[in-house]
């Protein structure tokens, strides 16, 4: 038998006893003081918690952080955001001011610092991850030093040692007129704000939106906008120290315990995108589609492909981001590699044979995946793009006409586009001219998906045949087509079966 | 001026480092033993002591290779097959002038001390990526090489129609699938840094371009791009201190910018889309409506831009585009002004007189406006006749090829494919002068060598030299050699700066 021997000591606690390394041990096991609410994640935890708190914690996190993503996603204003993650954050990670001298303080500072750290094990494997996390990580300390406490903040920017340089009284003088101009204060003394000095490249964002005064290299950023100083170092800290724990990784592996929590934290991260399932290319009672289908079939299209075939119709040609936006949705809708290229080809009238094939032919067949990369190949491609996809991309320049028209129309022109379509109920046009006025681009969109199927969805909703969720808000392109074409060919044969539906909710049958 | 570098500095191919000292000690052409790569090359020869700027003395005695010798005598000399002829009506993707364009003409030298950054080759060279389009338009990308010499070589070999320049990678792009398979793959080949570049295209100005449409200019739409350099140029120079920057025509209706200075060159993708959308300011597509909704008070960038613009409005814009002469142009004007009176009131006039000249229907908008045809404030008529000005005159750029670090530009010096033209830089002290459709053609060019009478005297002449290409090839050095001056190692220059101390 073999005796317990209890003398002996945890091997991971024997630095504290062993004199030789006794130098060593003290900071081993030390709890951190945590003085600012806000944090820079520079120190990792060095304490011990229990696995059950490694997961709980990271778990509450990643709720905060998928409920943040779902606000872009949804097109919510900063504002909005705030309000929705209150709640939210209450719940889950709460985080007090000095002021509220709860007793709670340092237990929630260290849950925050905790799982964040557990978090970032989880999501620095892919460069995806990474980003993803950096992304949302960012967002949610840009949503705390926000209404974080005046005072509190300033220390604890002053704890953050940034090097800034301080716009000297007589420089501001002389340049008050364009510092004024460039932040956009209007009517306000220059005397009274206060000017830093630093790189430009450590403010690119004020840079991008033309925000600040650019001399030499040098931005002159506002007191106020110290809020993006800030933040970009945090990102920069963040993103250097992702690289680094990917890179060490691969010495967790050895770890049984804390390898499984880890994949399942990121697995259940992946995903974020509205949903295109392929179920939404097979539509019973829709056979193989072709290329001559396409013009009948575009009167079930979402206005955002419906411009692009109409422009393309009009002056047989698209760019290169109109062209693989349609291109992917008519994949999405079911139309197979062979006929795409015929469609292509058959409408572009203007071009030779030589031409499109040398530069067309092969972009489609890569959005495909017929060619390209391994990794193109074995994914089939692109997949097509949702409306979060459409809404957030950079808006289309000159001559371009891609993107999703509810945003990048102006509304006096969405209006027509509308009418033309048939569209022409006073009421839903001017709700849709309010809505996206509010930027709810997709609620305007699904207003008019309503009213234009709206005998269908009452006939589906009183024989009960579709369930709510088959009427849930549309948020990608093809489920509008598959929604649309479904409920104007209801009773005709085996038509009308909602396949997976957008959701992915199982068969429901109509009649 | 200190001989820093020896000629041996410059470990080019064996084949032609055969006479690497000579020239030092003697200047006579004929007494050296020249190398030659093939039976076409002409004979090279050393010490090109023209007075060219002396910096790039230690470079070139090493021998610069695109010069024919004279051509009357070493033909007999040499007894070399007779060079090709040339005329003004051969093809310019023929593969003979490529050619001889490559063998003849092309700065390879400038071009790499402009990649590489000093004399001596380095990685900033060796692991820059080339992409060259082959006569039967294949696409050949991640070439690379280790010098000059052996980029000239490879182009001579390949003959292609044209090359792009990509960032320098953290390896060599030609190992890229071996280093793939290593095991810390996932960082080995990433691209380090490339010029922060600008792509102006006049495809993107065709709603407001009416003297040409498609892939033809004239010289009324050039000033399009001659307004856009002139913007673009001051900002990047004025707001974020860049020096190094080289404009080049890009062949057939537009224009490249390379930002070559380390700051830009070592941005990641963030900061490129943060300057390219510093100067963006046209935004929406064909349906979007007012393009331009600027802040105001304008940013001075604006204000600036402005200021530049607003003398090209009257003379390049209202007299030569004429842009709302046609009715339903106008139509968009009226579109752009805030006012429904004024609106109104300028479509009743222009019912009746459809086709008066833009500059009249601009002036009746402020004559209307004052006669009392407007409801809105006279600064809100102001604002929006800047916002007009700008939607018709602001640089419109193809910002993608900006955003990303590793986009590939053509190479500067190369020839348009389609037009012949060779991409020249544009000097930005002359821009206005500068004259697309005067750019030399590659055959206009090989045909000025073989016209060429000049004295050739004991001096050699670089065939580029007898060529109308001379005075871009002299910009182009010296735009290089004030960049490889500024990033010689901090050490030398301080040491050189104190010599002057001492001497003051």
């Amino acid at each position: 038998m073999i005796r317990h021997d209890y003398s002996r000591v945890d091997p991971k606690r024997r630095a504290n006893l062993d004199y030789k390394k006794r130098q060593f041990a003290k900071a081993e096991f030390q709890q951190q003081n945590y003085n600012h609410r806000l944090n820079f994640y520079v120190l990792p935890p060095t304490a011990e918690i229990t696995l059950d708190e490694f997961e709980t914690w990271a778990i509450d996190r990643l709720k905060v952080l998928s409920e943040l993503e779902a606000c872009t996603f949804r097109n919510r204003s900063p504002e909005e955001t705030t309000e929705y993650m209150r709640g939210i954050l209450d719940k889950y990670l709460p985080l007090r001011s000095d002021s509220s001298r709860s007793q709670k303080l340092q237990e929630e500072r260290r849950k925050d610092h905790y799982s964040h750290f557990i978090l970032r094990l989880a999501f620095s494997s892919t460069e995806d991850l990474r980003r993803r996390f950096s992304r949302l990580e960012t967002m949610l300390f840009t949503l705390r030093f926000k209404d974080d406490d005046l005072r509190e903040r300033a220390d604890f920017v002053k704890s953050l040692e940034l090097e800034w340089e301080e716009v000297r009284e007589e420089e501001k003088r002389e340049l008050k007129e364009d510092l004024l101009a460039a932040s956009g204060m209007v009517g306000k003394k220059s005397e009274e704000q206060e000017w830093f000095k630093v790189d430009w490249e450590r403010v690119p964002e004020l840079v991008g939106q033309r925000r600040i005064l650019l001399k030499r290299g040098k931005a002159y950023v506002p007191q106020r906008e110290q809020m993006s100083l800030v933040v970009a170092e945090f990102t920069k800290k963040l993103d250097d120290a992702l690289e680094l724990t990917a890179r060490a990784l691969s010495e967790l592996d050895e770890d049984h315990r804390l390898s499984p929590i880890l994949t399942h934290l990121s697995q259940s991260f992946t995903t974020p995108d509205a949903p295109y399932s392929t179920s939404d290319a097979n539509i019973n009672g829709l056979s193989t589609i072709t290329h001559q289908q396409i013009d009948t079939l575009s009167q079930s299209f979402p206005l955002c492909m419906r411009n692009l075939h109409d422009t393309l119709r009009t002056t047989s040609h698209l760019k290169h981001y109109g062209r693989l936006q349609y291109t992917l949705f008519l994949k999405g809708i079911g139309l197979p590699l062979d006929e795409c290229i015929i469609f292509w080809r058959r409408s572009f009238k203007l071009l030779t044979d030589e031409k499109f094939n040398k530069e067309y032919k092969y972009n489609i067949r890569h959005a495909y995946g017929d060619v390209g990369g391994d990794a193109n190949r074995r994914g089939r491609g692109y997949t097509p793009y949702s409306c979060q996809k459409l809404l957030t991309e950079p808006l289309p320049g000159p001559g371009q006409t891609h993107g999703c028209p509810y945003r990048t129309f102006a509304p006096d022109n969405l209006v027509s586009v509308l009418q033309r379509v048939g569209v022409n109920d006073r009421e839903v046009l001017k709700t849709v001219r309010e809505d996206v006025g509010k930027q709810r681009y997709h609620v305007a969109c699904n207003r008019v998906f309503e009213w234009s199927h709206k005998r269908e969805i009452r006939k589906v909703k009183e024989d009960g045949s579709w369930g709510t969720s088959d009427l849930d808000t549309i948020v990608h392109p093809n489920t509008w087509f598959k929604r649309s074409w479904l409920l104007k060919h209801l009773g005709e044969g085996n038509v009308g079966v909602v396949d997976g539906g957008a959701v992915g909710q199982g068969e429901k049958v109509v009649e | 001026m200190p001989h820093s570098v020896t000629p041996e500095s410059t470990p080019t191919d064996d084949s032609s480092r055969t006479v690497s000292q000579v020239d030092t000690v003697k200047p006579d052409p004929e007494t050296q033993d020249v190398a030659m790569e093939d039976a076409l090359t002409p004979p090279e020869t050393d010490k090109p002591k023209v007075k060219l700027e002396d910096i790039f003395d230690d470079e070139d005695s090493d021998e610069e290779f695109p010069s024919s010798a004279p051509i009357a005598t070493s033909q007999d000399a040499f007894s070399q097959p007779p060079p090709i002829q040339i005329t003004s009506q051969s093809s310019f993707s023929d593969s003979n002038v490529m050619r001889a364009f490559y063998q003849r003409l092309f700065p390879f030298r400038p071009l790499f001390q402009w990649l590489n950054h000093s004399a001596t080759p380095s990685n900033d060279f060796a692991h820059r990526e080339f992409a060259f389009t082959l006569p039967n338009d294949a696409y050949l990308r991640y070439q690379a090489f280790p010098t000059a010499d052996l980029l000239r070589k490879r182009c001579i070999e390949m003959l292609p129609s044209r090359f792009e320049i990509g960032p320098v990678y953290s390896a060599n792009p030609q190992d890229r699938k071996s280093l793939k398979n290593t095991l810390k793959k996932a960082n080995a080949f990433r691209p380090l840094m490339k010029e922060l570049v600008f792509d102006i295209d006049m495809t993107d100005y065709d709603d407001i371009r009416t003297c040409c449409t498609g892939a033809s200019i004239c010289l009324k739409c050039w000033s399009f791009i001659t307004m856009a350099i002139k913007t673009i140029d001051i900002a990047l120079r004025e707001d974020f201190g860049f020096r190094h920057i080289l404009w080049v025509y890009s062949g057939r209706r537009g224009a490249h910018a390379w930002v070559c200075d380390k700051r830009a060159r070592q941005m990641d993708d963030q900061k490129r889309r943060s300057v390219a959308s510093y100067l963006e300011l046209l935004k929406g597509g064909d349906q979007s409506g007012k393009k331009v909704n600027a802040r105001r008070p304008l940013h001075p960038h604006l204000e600036r831009s402005l200021a530049i613009l607003k003398e090209h409005f009257q003379t390049s814009i209202l007299a030569e585009q004429d842009p709302w002469v046609t009715e339903e142009k106008a139509a968009h004007l009226l579109n752009l002004i805030p006012d429904p009176t004024l609106r109104s009131a300028l479509q009743k006039k222009w019912d009746s007189a459809p086709s008066r000249p833009s500059a009249n229907k601009w002036s009746d908008i402020d004559a209307l406006a004052k006669s009392g045809a407007l409801s809105k404030t006279p600064k809100e008529l102001l604002e929006a006749k800047q916002d007009i000005i700008l939607e018709y005159t602001y640089p419109r750029l193809d910002a993608e090829v900006s955003k990303k670090l590793n986009h590939l530009l053509k190479s500067p010096f190369v020839v348009h494919p389609g037009t012949g033209r060779v991409c020249v830089p544009i000097d930005t002290r002359n821009v206005e002068e500068f004259d697309p459709l005067g750019v030399p053609t590659v055959t206009q060019l090989l045909q000025e060598i073989d016209d060429w009478r000049g004295e050739e005297g004991e001096k050699k002449m670089q065939d580029w030299e007898k060529t109308s290409l001379k005075p871009y090839v002299d910009y182009f050095r010296r735009f290089v050699a004030a960049l490889v001056e500024e990033e010689k190692p901090t050490l030398k220059r301080e040491r050189e700066k104190g010599v002057d101390a001492m001497e003051f």
